[in-house]
């Protein structure tokens, strides 16, 4: 890919082999270190997470820079915004720059909704000097066997707890402003921009509607300007942008490739995702797009959408359906799967062991986990709950054993 | 370049048909491996390759050769491999640029309804140059096209596409003796598939070509061990009266892609398995 081979100015041959023994050669030192990345364990691939760190197990360690993670959405893009919220707020605690793209909900408000980290010492700087004058005469006499610390930094600080790979978040809580402020962050909002929308082509009939072209123009606009592409040598250290797009394929985008069944641009979607790929392996940035695939009648058009994306999952949720009162699914809030793995630079990718995993969003992690069915303990050929195995009646509990729950006759 | 394919193709660097139109076709999994297959043996066998790469970067093949064992930038250098990189040019063309940025090649993203000439034209100039002899003799000429159902969803026609590959294989094979190699990716089959132009697409090309390698996921679900299975399917050519192999020719293989190649088995026959 060009983004890691211009960011560490090392020509392909150096590239690191994939099945290493664990001895690490003195050349890494050579590897420009960005903060919030470090290099796959499969391929050498510079990685960053996602911000979950379970989807970062699922998709074989993080998403590689310089491709694009798309999300079908659920039903009620309740779950696939969290999954965005979650790459934003990953973003922010990295310290990566953001950009954020939405015809429905004004970027700002994104921003001012993410979840807030859980970090063990982070802590603002105010209250540290507090901190350290009140507790310096307890200090003393609190250390007095590990004496030889004292005189260390009792609280980190935020930029040493980001590096750290993966962090954890907490979903009651909003991100604090400061820590978001910090945050470099471009926004793209739809409403504001269709008025300023160039002239379509000479020909008249551009391949895209003017809603993704002008998205494509301020993107490449924001990479160029801030020199993600390498086209201007960057004076700080170089940074990592994160590109996140809500609900692309949307009616809102203009696009009405989610209300007909033969769409009158039926390829604007995968122009534009073309485009995209192509900024993306030419700059050092990384994107998320959430897509309403439920509401494409053409399955074959997914299709084509799902291969010029790299990464592909979809999201299934219980709410609303009838699998959410169905014991064997009580865990967990929906399905997950894993549509597409890519293969970067090498003939292989990690594949998962198995496709059938669920996922849960309780307060502090979005967990993903494999889906298996209890064991069958009854004589009777319907599935045993496992409310029936804790021996507790399930209620509504649909199809499984009659009447005679908790009652498993083992006779032999 | 996957030794064992080449046996199974009953090819080898020293002796290899010229002429040939390959297609590759893939359904719900990546056969993109093949292609690098070939672009690692043509380079070695010493053949003038244009690779038109429409969905991935330069540095992709470069770091899949290098693990074939074939450096695809001394390639570059020597002039023994073309490359256009699809990806690229496009960015220039869909943004709301200048016009006259970039090459022709990739004129079909500004106005699908045009087709693929100036695609044609590119690769017509570059394969030409090949005979033509400038410096270091190279072999036959090989077009490889990686792959050519994503300009399906750009908006080209499916009778664009066929027109392409027509006029590619009327140029390269016929004219210039040389061989073709294509990728096509195909949807999944579905009862009510309302959009069947990849289908179409893969028709046409099977009645164009000479050699179909079709690659699936395994029919009876996913499986960590087995990547798939390749069918390979010859069709008869009858050449100035003399019949060159065997008629239509099927054979089915397994296969497991490895970090270094790929390898190829009999039904059932996967050691893990066994």
């Amino acid at each position: 890919m060009a983004a890691p081979n211009m960011s560490v100015g090392k020509p392909t041959a150096d590239r690191l082999p994939c099945n290493t023994t664990s001895f690490q050669k003195k050349s890494r030192s050579k590897l420009v270190s960005i903060p919030g990345t470090r290099p796959s364990i499969q391929n050498g691939q510079l990685i960053v997470s996602t911000g979950v760190t379970s989807l970062d197990y699922v998709i074989g360690g993080g998403l590689a820079v310089g491709t694009l993670l798309l999300i079908e959405e659920d039903r009620y893009d309740s779950y696939s915004r969290m999954l965005l919220k979650y790459f934003l707020a990953e973003g922010v605690v990295c310290g990566h720059e953001l950009y954020v793209a939405s015809a429905l909900d004004h970027p700002n408000d994104i921003l001012q909704e993410l979840p807030a980290p859980i970090l063990d010492d982070i802590a603002s700087p105010k209250t540290v000097e507090d901190q350290a004058k009140s507790c310096d005469p307890e200090s003393q006499d609190a250390m007095k066997i590990a004496w030889r610390y004292q005189h260390l930094p009792k609280v980190q600080t935020a930029l040493a707890s980001s590096s750290r790979f993966g962090h954890y978040y907490d979903v009651s809580k909003t991100m604090d402003p400061e820590i978001c402020q910090a945050a470099r962050c471009h926004g793209f909002y739809l409403p504001e921009h269709s008025t300023a929308v160039t002239s379509p082509t000479a020909t008249g009939q551009s391949p895209m509607p003017e809603t993704y072209s002008s998205l494509l123009n301020n993107l490449q606009e924001v990479v160029h300007r801030e020199g993600f592409d390498g086209s201007v040598p960057q004076t700080k250290s170089r940074n990592i942008l994160r590109i996140g797009l809500h609900s692309l394929g949307s009616a809102l985008w203009g696009d009405d490739l989610c209300c007909r069944e033969n769409p009158s641009h039926g390829h604007a979607l995968t122009t534009f995702l073309y485009g995209l790929r192509a900024m993306l392996r030419s700059s050092l940035s990384v994107a998320v797009v959430t897509v309403p695939s439920h509401l494409i009648q053409n399955r074959a058009l997914m299709g084509n959408v799902t291969r010029l994306c790299d990464t592909a999952i979809a999201l299934e949720s219980f709410r609303g359906s009838e699998r959410e009162t169905n014991p064997l699914y009580k865990d967990y809030h929906g399905l997950l799967d894993v549509r597409q793995l890519p293969y970067l630079n090498c003939l292989v990718c990690d594949l998962p062991d198995n496709k059938d995993l669920a996922f849960k969003l309780k307060r502090k992690q979005f967990t993903i986990e494999r889906l298996h069915l209890p064991p069958d303990l009854s004589e009777t050929v319907s599935r045993v709950s496992r409310g029936e195995l804790t021996g507790t009646a399930m209620v509504g509990s649909s199809g499984c054993g009659s009447g005679s729950t908790g009652n498993r006759h083992l006779d032999f | 370049m996957f030794a064992e394919l080449n046996s199974i193709l009953n090819t080898s660097p020293d002796n290899f048909k010229a002429g040939e139109f390959i297609l590759v076709s893939d359904k719900q999994t990546d056969a993109s491996f093949l292609i690098h297959h070939f672009l690692s043996f043509y380079l070695r066998v010493g053949c003038k390759v244009c690779l038109l790469g429409l969905v991935q970067s330069f540095s992709h093949y470069s770091a899949i050769s290098q693990r074939l064992g074939v450096s695809l930038a001394q390639a570059r250098e020597k002039g023994q491999l073309v490359f256009i990189e699809g990806l690229k040019e496009s960015l220039g063309v869909l943004l709301q640029g200048e016009s006259s940025k970039g090459t022709r090649a990739v004129d079909f993203l500004r106005d699908p309804s045009s087709g693929l000439q100036g695609l044609y034209d590119f690769v017509r100039d570059n394969v030409r140059l090949a005979v033509g002899g400038s410096g270091e003799e190279w072999g036959p000429p090989v077009l490889l096209v990686d792959d050519l159902s994503v300009v399906l969803s750009l908006g080209v026609s499916v009778g664009a596409a066929l027109d392409f590959s027509h006029y590619c294989r009327a140029t390269v094979c016929s004219e210039l003796q040389g061989s073709m190699v294509m990728l096509v990716r195909c949807e999944a089959e579905e009862e009510e598939s309302d959009d069947e132009r990849s289908e179409w697409l893969l028709r046409g090309l099977i009645h164009q070509c000479s050699l179909t390698l079709q690659v699936q996921g395994l029919p009876t679900g996913y499986c960590r061990d087995i990547h798939g299975q390749v069918r390979w399917i010859t069709l008869s050519v009858w050449k100035r009266g003399q019949c060159d192999r065997w008629p239509t020719q099927k054979k089915l293989f397994q296969y497991k892609v490895h970090d270094k190649g790929a390898s190829f088995f009999a039904r059932g026959t996967f050691s893990a398995v066994l």
